[in-house]
Protein backbone atom coordinates (compact mmCIF):
# COMPACT_ATOMS: atom_id res chain seq x y z
CA UNK A 1 0.00 0.00 0.00
CA UNK A 2 0.66 3.25 0.15
CA UNK A 3 2.49 4.89 3.19
CA UNK A 4 2.40 8.56 4.30
CA UNK A 5 3.23 10.64 7.58
CA UNK A 6 1.51 13.56 8.85
CA UNK A 7 3.20 16.81 8.45
CA UNK A 8 4.60 18.49 11.33
CA UNK A 9 1.77 20.61 12.94
CA UNK A 10 3.47 23.73 12.87
CA UNK A 11 3.81 23.31 8.88
CA UNK A 12 0.54 22.55 8.59
CA UNK A 13 -0.79 25.66 10.66
CA UNK A 14 1.57 27.70 8.46
CA UNK A 15 0.14 26.78 5.23
CA UNK A 16 -3.44 27.65 6.43
CA UNK A 17 -2.59 30.95 7.92
CA UNK A 18 -5.09 33.23 6.57
CA UNK A 19 -7.89 30.69 5.65
CA UNK A 20 -10.60 30.85 7.66
CA UNK A 21 -12.79 28.20 6.32
CA UNK A 22 -11.42 24.92 5.83
CA UNK A 23 -12.71 21.23 4.96
CA UNK A 24 -10.34 18.95 5.23
CA UNK A 25 -10.44 15.37 3.00
CA UNK A 26 -9.43 12.26 4.30
CA UNK A 27 -8.96 9.01 2.54
CA UNK A 28 -10.14 5.82 3.46
CA UNK A 29 -7.98 3.42 1.33
CA UNK A 30 -4.12 3.07 1.86
CA UNK A 31 -3.76 6.20 4.28
CA UNK A 32 -6.23 5.04 6.97
CA UNK A 33 -4.88 1.69 7.48
CA UNK A 34 -1.16 3.32 7.85
CA UNK A 35 -3.04 5.58 10.38
CA UNK A 36 -1.92 8.50 8.76
CA UNK A 37 -4.92 9.98 6.79
CA UNK A 38 -8.64 8.37 7.92
CA UNK A 39 -11.73 9.79 9.07
CA UNK A 40 -10.07 9.47 12.78
CA UNK A 41 -6.63 11.46 11.88
CA UNK A 42 -8.86 14.15 10.19
CA UNK A 43 -10.96 14.40 13.25
CA UNK A 44 -7.50 14.67 15.40
CA UNK A 45 -6.05 16.95 13.39
CA UNK A 46 -9.19 19.30 13.20
CA UNK A 47 -8.99 19.56 16.98
CA UNK A 48 -5.61 20.63 17.29
CA UNK A 49 -5.78 23.28 14.52
CA UNK A 50 -8.89 24.94 16.29
CA UNK A 51 -7.51 24.65 19.55
CA UNK A 52 -4.40 26.37 17.99
CA UNK A 53 -6.47 29.03 16.39
CA UNK A 54 -8.34 29.96 19.18
CA UNK A 55 -5.28 30.72 21.74
CA UNK A 56 -4.15 32.99 18.46
CA UNK A 57 -6.86 34.69 18.78
CA UNK A 58 -7.60 33.90 14.94
CA UNK A 59 -10.47 31.31 15.30
CA UNK A 60 -10.76 28.89 11.89
CA UNK A 61 -13.48 26.93 10.67
CA UNK A 62 -12.61 23.83 9.75
CA UNK A 63 -14.89 20.92 8.75
CA UNK A 64 -13.84 17.32 8.05
CA UNK A 65 -15.42 14.91 5.40
CA UNK A 66 -13.50 11.05 4.63
CA UNK A 67 -14.16 9.86 1.43
CA UNK A 68 -13.33 6.15 -0.03
CA UNK A 69 -10.91 7.00 -2.58
CA UNK A 70 -9.81 10.46 -3.68
CA UNK A 71 -7.70 8.98 -6.26
CA UNK A 72 -11.45 8.14 -8.09
CA UNK A 73 -13.49 10.33 -9.92
CA UNK A 74 -16.47 7.98 -8.45
CA UNK A 75 -15.70 8.57 -4.76
CA UNK A 76 -14.24 12.16 -4.94
CA UNK A 77 -17.88 13.44 -6.67
CA UNK A 78 -19.99 13.07 -3.46
CA UNK A 79 -17.50 16.18 -2.38
CA UNK A 80 -19.52 18.35 -5.02
CA UNK A 81 -22.29 19.11 -3.04
CA UNK A 82 -20.57 19.72 0.49
CA UNK A 83 -18.15 21.77 -1.36
CA UNK A 84 -20.18 24.34 -3.29
CA UNK A 85 -22.46 24.48 0.12
CA UNK A 86 -19.80 24.95 2.20
CA UNK A 87 -18.34 27.95 0.65
CA UNK A 88 -14.81 26.71 1.75
CA UNK A 89 -12.01 29.02 1.03
CA UNK A 90 -9.40 26.43 1.45
CA UNK A 91 -8.94 22.83 1.01
CA UNK A 92 -6.89 20.35 3.12
CA UNK A 93 -5.97 17.05 2.17
CA UNK A 94 -4.92 13.76 4.12
CA UNK A 95 -4.99 11.62 1.05
CA UNK A 96 -1.06 10.41 -0.65
CA UNK A 97 0.15 12.69 -3.27
CA UNK A 98 -1.77 11.40 -5.82
CA UNK A 99 -5.00 11.78 -4.12
CA UNK A 100 -3.83 15.70 -2.74
CA UNK A 101 -3.55 16.25 -6.82
CA UNK A 102 -6.79 14.94 -7.88
CA UNK A 103 -8.76 16.85 -5.42
CA UNK A 104 -6.98 20.16 -6.31
CA UNK A 105 -7.55 19.29 -9.94
CA UNK A 106 -11.32 18.79 -9.20
CA UNK A 107 -11.53 22.22 -7.48
CA UNK A 108 -8.89 24.26 -9.48
CA UNK A 109 -10.55 27.67 -8.10
CA UNK A 110 -10.09 26.67 -4.08
CA UNK A 111 -6.30 26.43 -3.15
CA UNK A 112 -5.53 22.85 -2.00
CA UNK A 113 -2.97 22.14 0.95
CA UNK A 114 -1.60 19.07 1.80
CA UNK A 115 -1.43 17.76 5.48
CA UNK A 116 0.88 14.72 4.43
CA UNK A 117 4.02 13.49 3.47
CA UNK A 118 3.90 10.46 0.80
CA UNK A 119 6.29 8.07 1.94
CA UNK A 120 6.63 5.07 -0.26
CA UNK A 121 4.97 1.94 -1.25
CA UNK A 122 5.41 -0.31 1.68
CA UNK A 123 4.53 -3.50 3.69
CA UNK A 124 2.24 -3.05 6.99
CA UNK A 125 5.03 -4.88 9.94
CA UNK A 126 3.04 -4.61 12.86
CA UNK A 127 0.22 -1.93 13.59
CA UNK A 128 2.07 1.18 13.15
CA UNK A 129 5.07 0.10 11.60
CA UNK A 130 5.39 -0.13 8.21
CA UNK A 131 8.58 -0.64 5.80
CA UNK A 132 9.17 0.42 2.26
CA UNK A 133 9.73 -2.61 -0.16
CA UNK A 134 8.94 -0.81 -4.40
CA UNK A 135 10.16 2.05 -5.79
CA UNK A 136 7.96 1.85 -8.74
CA UNK A 137 10.65 1.78 -11.19
CA UNK A 138 8.81 0.00 -13.96
CA UNK A 139 11.30 -2.90 -14.60
CA UNK A 140 11.04 -5.15 -12.10
CA UNK A 141 14.18 -7.27 -10.75
CA UNK A 142 12.87 -9.68 -8.22
CA UNK A 143 13.20 -12.53 -10.31
CA UNK A 144 16.98 -13.20 -9.95
CA UNK A 145 17.30 -11.10 -6.38
CA UNK A 146 15.31 -13.62 -4.65
CA UNK A 147 12.62 -12.23 -4.04
CA UNK A 148 14.46 -8.73 -2.35
CA UNK A 149 14.62 -5.45 -4.25
CA UNK A 150 17.80 -3.63 -4.24
CA UNK A 151 16.76 -0.67 -6.31
CA UNK A 152 14.61 0.31 -2.93
CA UNK A 153 16.79 -1.49 0.04
CA UNK A 154 19.67 -1.15 -1.04
CA UNK A 155 20.92 2.89 -0.40
CA UNK A 156 23.40 3.07 -3.76
CA UNK A 157 20.86 1.07 -5.77
CA UNK A 158 23.68 -1.40 -6.83
CA UNK A 159 22.58 -4.28 -9.46
CA UNK A 160 25.89 -5.97 -8.40
CA UNK A 161 26.40 -5.84 -4.70
CA UNK A 162 26.56 -6.39 -2.01
CA UNK A 163 29.51 -3.48 -1.88
CA UNK A 164 32.66 -3.33 0.05
CA UNK A 165 30.79 -1.31 2.65
CA UNK A 166 28.26 -3.92 4.20
CA UNK A 167 28.93 -4.49 7.40
CA UNK A 168 28.32 -7.82 9.57
CA UNK A 169 24.90 -7.94 7.32
CA UNK A 170 23.90 -4.61 7.63
CA UNK A 171 23.86 -1.34 5.52
CA UNK A 172 27.06 0.70 5.59
CA UNK A 173 24.63 3.75 6.21
CA UNK A 174 23.15 2.48 9.67
CA UNK A 175 23.53 -0.79 12.08
CA UNK A 176 19.52 -1.12 11.93
CA UNK A 177 19.34 -0.78 8.05
CA UNK A 178 19.77 -4.87 6.80
CA UNK A 179 22.40 -4.49 3.80
CA UNK A 180 19.58 -6.15 0.73
CA UNK A 181 22.14 -7.60 -1.02
CA UNK A 182 23.48 -9.66 1.62
CA UNK A 183 19.83 -10.49 2.69
CA UNK A 184 19.85 -11.48 -1.88
CA UNK A 185 22.99 -13.58 -1.34
CA UNK A 186 21.41 -15.28 2.01
CA UNK A 187 18.30 -16.12 0.36
CA UNK A 188 19.75 -17.32 -3.29
CA UNK A 189 22.16 -19.56 -1.41
CA UNK A 190 19.55 -21.23 0.39
CA UNK A 191 17.93 -21.91 -2.54
CA UNK A 192 21.16 -23.30 -4.28
CA UNK A 193 20.54 -20.03 -6.87
CA UNK A 194 23.73 -18.21 -6.49
CA UNK A 195 24.36 -18.43 -10.02
CA UNK A 196 21.72 -15.97 -10.71
CA UNK A 197 23.64 -12.86 -9.20
CA UNK A 198 27.14 -13.92 -10.25
CA UNK A 199 26.32 -12.96 -14.09
CA UNK A 200 27.24 -9.24 -14.35
CA UNK A 201 23.96 -7.26 -14.81
CA UNK A 202 24.60 -5.35 -16.84
CA UNK A 203 23.40 -1.55 -17.38
CA UNK A 204 20.07 -0.76 -17.40
CA UNK A 205 18.01 2.46 -18.77
CA UNK A 206 15.84 3.88 -15.67
CA UNK A 207 12.16 3.77 -17.04
CA UNK A 208 10.85 6.38 -13.97
CA UNK A 209 12.43 9.59 -15.29
CA UNK A 210 10.20 11.05 -16.82
CA UNK A 211 5.97 10.71 -16.42
CA UNK A 212 4.00 7.44 -16.50
CA UNK A 213 1.30 6.85 -18.10
CA UNK A 214 -0.31 2.86 -18.05
CA UNK A 215 -2.64 2.22 -20.93
CA UNK A 216 -4.21 -1.26 -21.09
CA UNK A 217 -4.43 -2.91 -24.05
CA UNK A 218 -7.67 -2.46 -25.99
CA UNK A 219 -8.48 0.78 -24.27
CA UNK A 220 -7.73 4.17 -25.12
CA UNK A 221 -8.30 7.98 -23.40
CA UNK A 222 -11.90 9.36 -23.97
CA UNK A 223 -12.21 12.35 -26.48
CA UNK A 224 -13.53 14.77 -23.90
CA UNK A 225 -12.35 14.04 -20.25
CA UNK A 226 -16.26 14.17 -17.77
CA UNK A 227 -15.49 15.38 -14.56
CA UNK B 1 48.66 -12.55 -17.96
CA UNK B 2 45.03 -12.19 -19.70
CA UNK B 3 45.64 -8.03 -19.75
CA UNK B 4 49.36 -8.58 -21.70
CA UNK B 5 46.60 -8.79 -24.57
CA UNK B 6 44.94 -5.64 -23.96
CA UNK B 7 45.07 -2.54 -25.31
CA UNK B 8 48.08 -0.98 -24.10
CA UNK B 9 47.05 2.23 -22.03
CA UNK B 10 50.55 3.36 -22.05
CA UNK B 11 50.49 3.71 -18.23
CA UNK B 12 53.38 3.51 -16.25
CA UNK B 13 51.46 1.84 -13.42
CA UNK B 14 50.71 -1.19 -16.64
CA UNK B 15 54.46 -1.59 -17.35
CA UNK B 16 55.48 -1.97 -14.06
CA UNK B 17 52.93 -4.78 -13.61
CA UNK B 18 53.32 -6.40 -17.30
CA UNK B 19 57.21 -6.00 -16.80
CA UNK B 20 56.76 -8.65 -13.65
CA UNK B 21 57.87 -6.09 -10.93
CA UNK B 22 56.52 -5.46 -8.07
CA UNK B 23 54.23 -2.34 -8.16
CA UNK B 24 53.81 0.29 -5.06
CA UNK B 25 51.25 2.78 -5.62
CA UNK B 26 50.26 5.98 -3.52
CA UNK B 27 47.56 8.08 -2.32
CA UNK B 28 46.66 11.63 -2.18
CA UNK B 29 43.17 13.50 -1.51
CA UNK B 30 43.03 16.81 -3.16
CA UNK B 31 42.42 19.80 -1.06
CA UNK B 32 39.24 21.24 0.37
CA UNK B 33 39.98 24.52 -1.90
CA UNK B 34 41.49 25.41 -4.76
CA UNK B 35 45.67 25.77 -3.05
CA UNK B 36 47.74 24.10 -6.08
CA UNK B 37 50.51 24.05 -3.65
CA UNK B 38 48.81 21.81 -1.22
CA UNK B 39 48.33 19.18 -3.91
CA UNK B 40 51.99 19.93 -5.26
CA UNK B 41 53.29 19.79 -1.49
CA UNK B 42 52.03 16.50 -0.95
CA UNK B 43 53.21 15.11 -4.34
CA UNK B 44 56.62 15.97 -3.72
CA UNK B 45 56.77 13.19 -1.46
CA UNK B 46 55.71 10.57 -3.46
CA UNK B 47 57.69 11.37 -6.50
CA UNK B 48 60.16 8.52 -7.41
CA UNK B 49 58.79 6.92 -4.99
CA UNK B 50 55.77 5.25 -5.93
CA UNK B 51 54.63 4.29 -9.48
CA UNK B 52 50.90 5.90 -9.54
CA UNK B 53 49.26 8.31 -7.23
CA UNK B 54 45.45 7.35 -6.73
CA UNK B 55 43.57 10.33 -6.38
CA UNK B 56 40.29 10.02 -4.77
CA UNK B 57 37.08 11.45 -5.97
CA UNK B 58 35.29 13.23 -3.37
CA UNK B 59 36.58 11.09 -0.22
CA UNK B 60 34.08 10.09 2.41
CA UNK B 61 31.45 11.80 0.31
CA UNK B 62 32.91 15.68 1.18
CA UNK B 63 33.55 17.89 -1.60
CA UNK B 64 36.62 18.71 -2.05
CA UNK B 65 38.88 19.93 -5.75
CA UNK B 66 37.70 17.41 -8.33
CA UNK B 67 39.87 14.00 -8.90
CA UNK B 68 40.89 14.73 -12.63
CA UNK B 69 41.80 18.26 -12.05
CA UNK B 70 43.86 17.48 -9.15
CA UNK B 71 45.28 14.08 -11.40
CA UNK B 72 45.96 16.83 -14.17
CA UNK B 73 48.48 18.98 -11.38
CA UNK B 74 49.92 15.48 -10.56
CA UNK B 75 50.89 15.19 -14.63
CA UNK B 76 52.41 18.37 -14.51
CA UNK B 77 54.55 17.66 -11.92
CA UNK B 78 55.80 14.80 -13.21
CA UNK B 79 53.85 12.14 -11.27
CA UNK B 80 51.25 9.52 -12.50
CA UNK B 81 48.08 9.54 -11.68
CA UNK B 82 45.25 6.56 -10.77
CA UNK B 83 41.97 8.79 -11.15
CA UNK B 84 39.29 7.57 -8.67
CA UNK B 85 35.65 7.66 -10.36
CA UNK B 86 32.70 7.32 -8.06
CA UNK B 87 28.99 6.32 -9.20
CA UNK B 88 27.43 8.23 -6.38
CA UNK B 89 28.18 11.84 -8.07
CA UNK B 90 28.07 11.80 -11.76
CA UNK B 91 25.62 9.69 -14.16
CA UNK B 92 26.57 8.07 -17.03
CA UNK B 93 26.79 11.53 -19.37
CA UNK B 94 29.52 12.95 -16.67
CA UNK B 95 31.09 9.70 -16.31
CA UNK B 96 31.47 9.45 -19.99
CA UNK B 97 32.41 12.84 -20.38
CA UNK B 98 34.83 12.65 -18.05
CA UNK B 99 36.81 9.69 -19.11
CA UNK B 100 37.28 11.23 -22.55
CA UNK B 101 38.59 14.68 -21.15
CA UNK B 102 40.76 12.82 -18.31
CA UNK B 103 42.35 10.72 -21.58
CA UNK B 104 42.88 13.61 -23.81
CA UNK B 105 45.03 15.50 -21.11
CA UNK B 106 46.78 12.50 -20.18
CA UNK B 107 44.74 10.12 -17.35
CA UNK B 108 45.97 6.59 -17.92
CA UNK B 109 44.21 4.91 -15.30
CA UNK B 110 41.16 4.89 -13.47
CA UNK B 111 40.08 3.15 -10.43
CA UNK B 112 35.93 2.38 -10.66
CA UNK B 113 33.96 2.87 -7.30
CA UNK B 114 30.74 2.68 -5.80
CA UNK B 115 31.46 5.45 -3.59
CA UNK B 116 30.80 5.88 0.21
CA UNK B 117 26.95 6.61 0.48
CA UNK B 118 26.51 10.09 0.87
CA UNK B 119 25.31 10.23 4.07
CA UNK B 120 28.76 9.65 5.64
CA UNK B 121 29.84 13.46 4.13
CA UNK B 122 29.39 16.76 4.63
CA UNK B 123 26.53 16.73 2.60
CA UNK B 124 24.49 14.36 3.94
CA UNK B 125 20.97 15.64 2.51
CA UNK B 126 22.85 15.19 -1.01
CA UNK B 127 20.90 13.13 -4.00
CA UNK B 128 22.95 9.93 -4.89
CA UNK B 129 23.43 9.38 -8.58
CA UNK B 130 23.95 5.59 -8.60
CA UNK B 131 23.05 5.97 -12.39
CA UNK B 132 25.21 2.71 -12.74
CA UNK B 133 27.21 0.73 -10.14
CA UNK B 134 31.01 0.01 -10.28
CA UNK B 135 31.13 -3.43 -12.15
CA UNK B 136 28.99 -1.73 -14.97
CA UNK B 137 31.35 1.50 -14.90
CA UNK B 138 34.09 -0.81 -15.28
CA UNK B 139 32.31 -2.60 -18.05
CA UNK B 140 31.59 0.85 -19.97
CA UNK B 141 35.52 2.09 -19.41
CA UNK B 142 36.42 -1.41 -21.46
CA UNK B 143 33.78 -1.04 -23.80
CA UNK B 144 34.85 2.41 -24.64
CA UNK B 145 38.49 1.71 -24.85
CA UNK B 146 38.65 -1.86 -26.69
CA UNK B 147 35.76 -1.18 -28.84
CA UNK B 148 35.54 2.14 -29.13
CA UNK B 149 32.05 2.32 -28.80
CA UNK B 150 30.06 4.46 -25.71
CA UNK B 151 27.66 2.83 -23.60
CA UNK B 152 24.52 3.32 -25.87
CA UNK B 153 26.72 2.06 -28.92
CA UNK B 154 27.72 4.72 -30.85
CA UNK B 155 31.42 5.45 -31.94
CA UNK B 156 33.82 7.41 -30.61
CA UNK B 157 36.34 8.93 -32.35
CA UNK B 158 39.38 8.86 -30.99
CA UNK B 159 38.50 5.99 -27.94
CA UNK B 160 40.28 6.84 -24.34
CA UNK B 161 43.72 4.77 -22.99
CA UNK B 162 43.22 3.64 -19.59
CA UNK B 163 44.01 1.22 -17.19
CA UNK B 164 41.22 0.28 -15.63
CA UNK B 165 40.91 -0.37 -11.78
CA UNK B 166 39.01 -2.19 -9.05
CA UNK B 167 38.46 -2.23 -5.68
CA UNK B 168 37.81 -5.55 -3.54
CA UNK B 169 36.68 -5.91 0.20
CA UNK B 170 38.39 -9.32 0.98
CA UNK B 171 36.82 -8.45 4.42
CA UNK B 172 33.10 -7.62 3.79
CA UNK B 173 30.78 -10.32 4.41
CA UNK B 174 29.84 -12.73 3.24
CA UNK B 175 33.07 -13.89 3.00
CA UNK B 176 32.48 -16.46 0.30
CA UNK B 177 31.29 -14.71 -1.95
CA UNK B 178 33.94 -11.54 -2.21
CA UNK B 179 35.86 -13.52 -4.88
CA UNK B 180 32.64 -13.84 -6.58
CA UNK B 181 32.72 -10.32 -6.72
CA UNK B 182 36.05 -10.14 -7.81
CA UNK B 183 35.50 -12.56 -10.86
CA UNK B 184 32.40 -10.43 -11.89
CA UNK B 185 35.01 -7.21 -11.67
CA UNK B 186 37.46 -9.29 -13.78
CA UNK B 187 34.93 -10.18 -16.10
CA UNK B 188 33.77 -6.76 -16.75
CA UNK B 189 37.15 -5.47 -17.81
CA UNK B 190 39.05 -4.73 -14.39
CA UNK B 191 43.26 -4.87 -15.55
CA UNK B 192 44.16 -4.20 -11.90
CA UNK B 193 42.58 -4.56 -8.25
CA UNK B 194 43.64 -2.65 -5.23
CA UNK B 195 41.64 -3.74 -1.72
CA UNK B 196 40.86 -2.50 1.18
CA UNK B 197 43.27 -1.70 4.01
CA UNK B 198 44.49 -5.40 4.83
CA UNK B 199 45.19 -6.00 9.05
CA UNK B 200 43.52 -9.39 9.14
CA UNK B 201 46.19 -11.76 7.47
CA UNK B 202 44.77 -15.25 7.84
CA UNK B 203 42.16 -13.57 6.28
CA UNK B 204 43.44 -12.17 3.45
CA UNK B 205 45.89 -15.26 2.59
CA UNK B 206 42.43 -16.70 2.16
CA UNK B 207 40.95 -14.60 -0.01
CA UNK B 208 44.11 -14.72 -2.12
CA UNK B 209 44.43 -18.73 -2.29
CA UNK B 210 40.37 -18.72 -3.19
CA UNK B 211 41.47 -16.36 -6.15
CA UNK B 212 44.68 -18.37 -6.99
CA UNK B 213 41.96 -21.58 -7.06
CA UNK B 214 39.66 -19.52 -9.20
CA UNK B 215 42.66 -19.20 -11.74
CA UNK B 216 41.37 -14.97 -11.04
CA UNK B 217 44.64 -14.17 -10.33
CA UNK B 218 46.17 -15.37 -13.30
CA UNK B 219 43.68 -12.96 -15.14
CA UNK B 220 44.36 -9.49 -13.07
CA UNK B 221 46.79 -7.99 -10.94
CA UNK B 222 46.29 -7.34 -7.32
CA UNK B 223 47.92 -4.59 -5.20
CA UNK B 224 47.81 -5.44 -1.29
CA UNK B 225 46.11 -2.22 0.42
CA UNK B 226 48.13 -1.11 3.30
CA UNK B 227 47.49 1.49 5.78
CA UNK B 228 50.26 2.19 8.39
CA UNK B 229 48.64 2.58 12.07
CA UNK B 230 49.22 5.90 13.34
CA UNK B 231 48.39 5.56 16.71
CA UNK B 232 46.34 3.43 19.00
CA UNK B 233 43.24 6.02 19.06
CA UNK B 234 43.32 5.04 14.60
CA UNK B 235 43.20 1.50 15.25
CA UNK B 236 40.36 1.26 17.34
CA UNK B 237 38.61 4.09 14.94
CA UNK B 238 39.29 1.85 12.00
CA UNK B 239 38.33 -1.53 14.40
CA UNK B 240 34.77 -0.44 15.36
CA UNK B 241 33.89 3.06 13.05
CA UNK B 242 34.24 2.03 9.43
CA UNK B 243 32.27 -0.23 8.02
CA UNK B 244 34.19 -3.06 6.11
CA UNK B 245 37.43 -2.80 8.11
CA UNK B 246 38.78 -5.88 10.22
CA UNK B 247 41.42 -4.73 12.52
CA UNK B 248 42.35 -7.88 14.36
CA UNK B 249 43.27 -7.44 18.31
CA UNK B 250 46.47 -8.21 18.19
CA UNK B 251 47.08 -5.56 15.96
CA UNK B 252 45.91 -2.91 18.60
CA UNK B 253 47.65 -5.38 21.42
CA UNK B 254 50.96 -4.66 19.36
CA UNK B 255 50.82 -0.85 19.06
CA UNK B 256 49.91 -0.70 22.62
CA UNK B 257 52.74 -2.66 23.36
CA UNK B 258 55.59 -0.08 22.66
CA UNK B 259 56.09 3.42 24.51
CA UNK B 260 54.03 6.42 23.03
CA UNK B 261 56.70 7.72 20.75
CA UNK B 262 57.28 4.68 18.92
CA UNK B 263 54.00 3.90 18.05
CA UNK B 264 54.05 5.52 14.90
CA UNK B 265 56.95 3.79 14.10
CA UNK B 266 55.46 0.05 15.26
CA UNK B 267 52.62 0.86 13.36
CA UNK B 268 55.42 1.20 9.73
CA UNK B 269 56.87 -1.56 10.96
CA UNK B 270 53.69 -3.58 11.20
CA UNK B 271 53.25 -2.38 7.45
CA UNK B 272 56.61 -3.32 6.25
CA UNK B 273 56.38 -6.75 7.85
CA UNK B 274 53.05 -6.93 5.87
CA UNK B 275 54.63 -5.84 2.56
CA UNK B 276 57.86 -8.31 3.11
CA UNK B 277 54.76 -11.23 3.07
CA UNK B 278 53.06 -9.74 -0.09
CA UNK B 279 56.41 -9.59 -2.10
CA UNK B 280 55.96 -13.81 -1.53
CA UNK B 281 52.49 -14.13 -1.60
CA UNK B 282 51.37 -16.39 -5.11
CA UNK B 283 48.74 -13.53 -6.93
CA UNK B 284 49.97 -10.63 -5.15
CA UNK B 285 51.48 -8.32 -7.78
CA UNK B 286 52.00 -5.36 -5.73
CA UNK B 287 51.03 -2.72 -2.65
CA UNK B 288 48.77 0.27 -2.46
CA UNK B 289 49.95 2.31 -0.22
CA UNK B 290 47.32 4.33 1.66
CA UNK B 291 49.19 6.93 4.06
CA UNK B 292 46.26 8.81 4.84
CA UNK B 293 47.39 12.49 5.65
CA UNK B 294 51.02 10.83 6.29
CA UNK B 295 52.38 11.59 2.81
CA UNK B 296 55.25 12.86 3.82
CA UNK B 297 56.00 9.35 5.80
CA UNK B 298 55.87 7.64 2.07
CA UNK B 299 59.51 7.78 1.34
CA UNK B 300 60.76 6.18 5.10
CA UNK B 301 57.87 3.87 4.85
CA UNK B 302 59.68 3.08 0.64
CA UNK B 303 62.56 2.72 1.80
CA UNK B 304 61.94 0.81 4.88
CA UNK B 305 60.02 -1.43 2.84
CA UNK B 306 62.75 -1.77 0.22
CA UNK B 307 60.27 -1.29 -2.69
CA UNK B 308 63.19 1.25 -4.02
CA UNK B 309 64.32 2.68 -5.93
CA UNK B 310 61.03 2.17 -8.76
CA UNK B 311 61.36 1.22 -12.03
CA UNK B 312 61.39 3.78 -15.11
CA UNK B 313 60.69 3.16 -18.11
CA UNK B 314 62.21 5.42 -21.31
Amino acid sequence: MIVAQRKPFAEIKEMLQGYNKVLNVGCGTCVSVCLTGGEKEVAVLNTELEMARRLDDDPIDIQGHTIERQCDREYLAELDSIIEEGKFDALMSMACGVGIQFLAERYPLIPTFPAVDTSGLAVNQTVGWYEERCRSCSQCVLGFTGGICPITMCAKRLLNGPCGGTNKGSCEISNDQPCAWFRIWERLSGQGRLDSIKKINTTRGWKDQAPRNLMQPGYKKPEKMVK
Amino acid sequence: MSTETHFNSESNLEKVLKSGQFAFTGELGPPRGTDVEEVKEKAKFLKGNVDAVNITDNQTAVVRMSSWAASLILIQEGLEPNYQMVCRDRNRLAMQADILGGSALGIRNMLCLSGDHQQFGDHPDAMGVFDIDSTQLIAMVKQMRDEGLFLNGNEIHQPPKMFIGAAANPFADPFEWRVHRLAKKIEAGADFIQTQCIYNMPKFREFVRLANEEGLTEKVYILAGVTPMKSVGMARYMKTKVPGMDVPDEIINRLKGVEKDKVAQEGINIACEQIEEFKEMKGVHGVHMMAIEWEHMVPEIAEQAKVLPRPVFS
